[in-house]
């Protein structure tokens, strides 16, 4: 009976911190189907209005900035490949440090793990302007080379995939050259489909990651056309509802990453087992 | 030169650990060659080099006419069967058997047919499709080896591959093991700590004790003439006795019974060992042995009691005849079935 009480409490207490992160959201949602004028003077609104396909497709094709030539489509754009870019490419650098941090045993694999776990402490705002600078002189500003490279170096996931080469097993290792497999082959054919599961946690990590970076794109972009999304809701003016609007569309692509990839994510772990 | 030479092989850790002695050896084109020896000695560490899984310290590893020492693993055409078999566990049987043939760059209808010969060699054909995980221990064995065979090597290794399977299913697949060894006719060294295991599958076999051969020689010749103390001690089930003796003048004389017209020269302290199945009952033997316990096997009885003040010594008597516990049995040694060995060194002296 005692049981079922605390369990109904904290089920109590789940529900209501539900309502706290969601009902700020759908009003959100609610109100960027209205027109301006019904929020102007009726405030914010718990019901769906009708101006849902006007609002948003203004939203999406506005064209905005200083010189009125980026859209709201192409800062997505722009964000996808960002996010994308980032992730796949910290996976691939990931995977491959943790390879050799882990199997290619030298005296400094240690020493190397540890520089690499300490820049998990430094935030990436401390080297902001050094790694500008070489975007700068390198003439990187501008391009999604100099969006996506100097933020792709993961050691939190370098750290995760260290974390889980060390529990395969050495006989796998050893079966596998006994089976005329090299060190590459080992790599392809035995530690990326085992980690499968991780990767595909880690590509979600990191997509979300690239996605929210504000301070970074802000700074080695200077041209409209390399806007993102995080940029653009900083950037937007307007009406409030296409503001509204826009931070609702903000938030698909990371969830809809999520949705694609947890279906994977879950059959992976399943096969695993 | 044979067609596996080991010349003064020797293991250092990199810890310092000593793990394989100055070691010499040479195994026969189709020999079934078997390691054996307490957990720690060696064995592993001897094979392992074998294979190419670990550095040489000192020493030549010749194989199929080539020094091998400085090959890496996945040139030297050799497979093992690991004690956990590490299978692949994201590939499925098929896949698993197929993996070191696709490496060598053998053609696709090649590989079928091999890997489809070899599964059905071991009765596996039904679970090519399957994943390690979803087998039972005694198919995963069965895929460890198809594993090995598939490739055709120069030679096979097996570490302890038995070790993880209960009782019943260890002597079915050690026979199965023999007979496939007999009919593949692949140079073979295989590495247990059980000498049953070992005496069942060796044409040869290498008792091995702390990183060094202790005696080479085919299962029956080990059994008859063991060497050293170690030897005879670890090979025999149940163990050999041992008692305490002294060696003089041709006469041994031990707690309460005397041995004349020793084939020895040599003189003082010494172990005497006898088998359990090297006595037999008879009147006015020179062993009076007080019964304690007694193991009934059916085919024959394990008796255990006491001599004097010795322990645990054991006789092995035949199954029909009925011994019970209080009982004092007095026993012969068979004609010339006993063992002499120098109580300071362990070498065997008669
Ligand atoms: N990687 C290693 N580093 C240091 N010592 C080791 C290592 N592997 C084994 N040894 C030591 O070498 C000896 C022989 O080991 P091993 O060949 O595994 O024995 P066995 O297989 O006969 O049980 C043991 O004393 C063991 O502790
Ligand atoms: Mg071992």
């Amino acid at each position: 009976m005692t049981r079922l009480i605390t369990s109904g409490f904290s089920h109590f207490i789940l529900f209501i911190g539900i309502l706290i992160m969601i009902v700020p959201v759908w009003m959100i949602f609610a109100s960027s189907t209205h027109t301006g004028l019904t929020i102007n003077t009726h405030g914010l609104q718990m019901f769906l209005g009708d101006s849902f396909y006007e609002n948003y497709m203004r939203v999406l094709l506005y064209q905005g900035g200083f010189f009125k030539e980026i859209t709201a489509l192409k800062m997505f754009l722009n964000s996808f490949i960002m996010a994308t870019g980032v992730a796949i490419l910290s996976v691939i650098t990931s995977l491959m440090a943790a390879y050799a941090l882990v199997y290619y045993r030298t005296k400094y694999a240690t020493l190397l793990f540890w520089i690499i776990f300490v820049t998990i402490l430094v935030p990436l705002e401390l080297r902001i302007f050094p790694t500008y600078s070489v975007m700068a002189e390198l003439n990187l500003v501008n391009s999604y080379f100099g969006l996506i490279v100097p933020i792709s170096a993961s050691a939190i996931a370098t750290l995760f995939f260290r974390q889980f080469y060390k529990t395969v097993p050495d006989e796998l290792l050893e079966s596998a050259k006994l089976d005329g497999a090299n060190t590459w082959r080992f790599f392809v054919d035995f530690l990326v489909p085992l980690s499968k599961t991780m990767i595909v946690a880690m590509l979600i990590f990191m997509f979300v990651f690239g996605y929210n970076q504000y301070l970074w794109p802000l700074l080695v972009t200077s041209s409209e056309q390399y806007w993102t999304v995080v940029m653009g809701l900083k950037m937007m003016s307007g009406s409030i509802v296409h503001r509204f609007a826009f931070v609702m569309m903000s938030m698909v692509p990371p969830i809809l990453i999520i949705i694609v990839l947890q279906k994977h994510f879950i059959k992976g772990v399943f096969q695993d087992k | 030169m044979s067609f596996l030479d080991l010349k003064n092989v020797t293991k250092i850790y990199p810890n310092g650990t000593k793990a394989v002695h100055e070691t010499s050896l040479s195994v026969d084109e189709g020999e079934f060659m078997v390691f054996v020896g307490p957990s720690g000695c060696g064995k592993s560490t001897l094979l392992r080099m074998v294979a190419g899984l670990e550095d040489i310290t000192e020493g030549d590893i010749n194989l199929d006419g080539q020094l091998i020492n400085e090959v890496d693993p996945s040139e030297r055409d050799v497979a093992m069967v690991f004690q956990n078999y590490a299978l692949y566990p994201h590939m499925n049987v098929y896949n698993n058997l197929a993996y070191g043939l696709k490496n060598r760059g053998i053609d696709k209808e090649t590989i079928e047919q091999k890997v489809n010969d070899a599964a059905k060699l071991l009765q596996i054909s039904d679970f090519l499709q399957r994943k390690p995980s979803m087998l039972s221990g005694g198919q995963r064995q069965r895929v460890a080896m198809g594993r090995a065979i598939v490739r055709n090597p120069k030679i096979f290794l097996f570490d302890e591959p038995l070790s993880n399977l209960d009782a019943k299913l260890r002597i079915q697949m050690r026979l199965e093991i023999k007979k496939l060894q007999q009919k593949v006719g692949v140079t073979s060294i295989f590495v247990t700590h059980d000498q049953v295991e070992a005496m069942t599958l060796a044409d040869r076999l290498a008792v091995i004790n702390n990183g060094i051969i202790e005696q080479l020689g085919t299962p029956i010749e080990i059994y008859n003439n063991p060497e050293s103390l170690f030897v005879a001690g670890f090979i025999g089930s149940p163990q050999m006795n041992f008692l305490d003796a002294n060696l003089n003048n041709k006469t041994l004389s031990a707690e309460n019974f005397e041995i004349k017209n020793i084939d020895s020269d040599y003189n003082g302290e010494v172990t005497l060992g006898i088998r359990p199945e090297h006595l037999i009952e008879s009147e006015n033997g020179l062993i009076n042995l007080k019964v304690e316990l007694v193991e009934q096997l059916g085919s024959d009885n394990l008796v255990y009691g006491q001599i004097k003040n010795i322990k645990d010594f054991c006789y092995r008597s035949p199954g029909n005849q009925t011994i019970k516990r209080g009982d004092t049995l007095s026993l012969n040694i068979e004609e010339n079935k006993y063992y002499i060995f120098d109580k300071s060194t362990g070498k065997r002296v008669n």
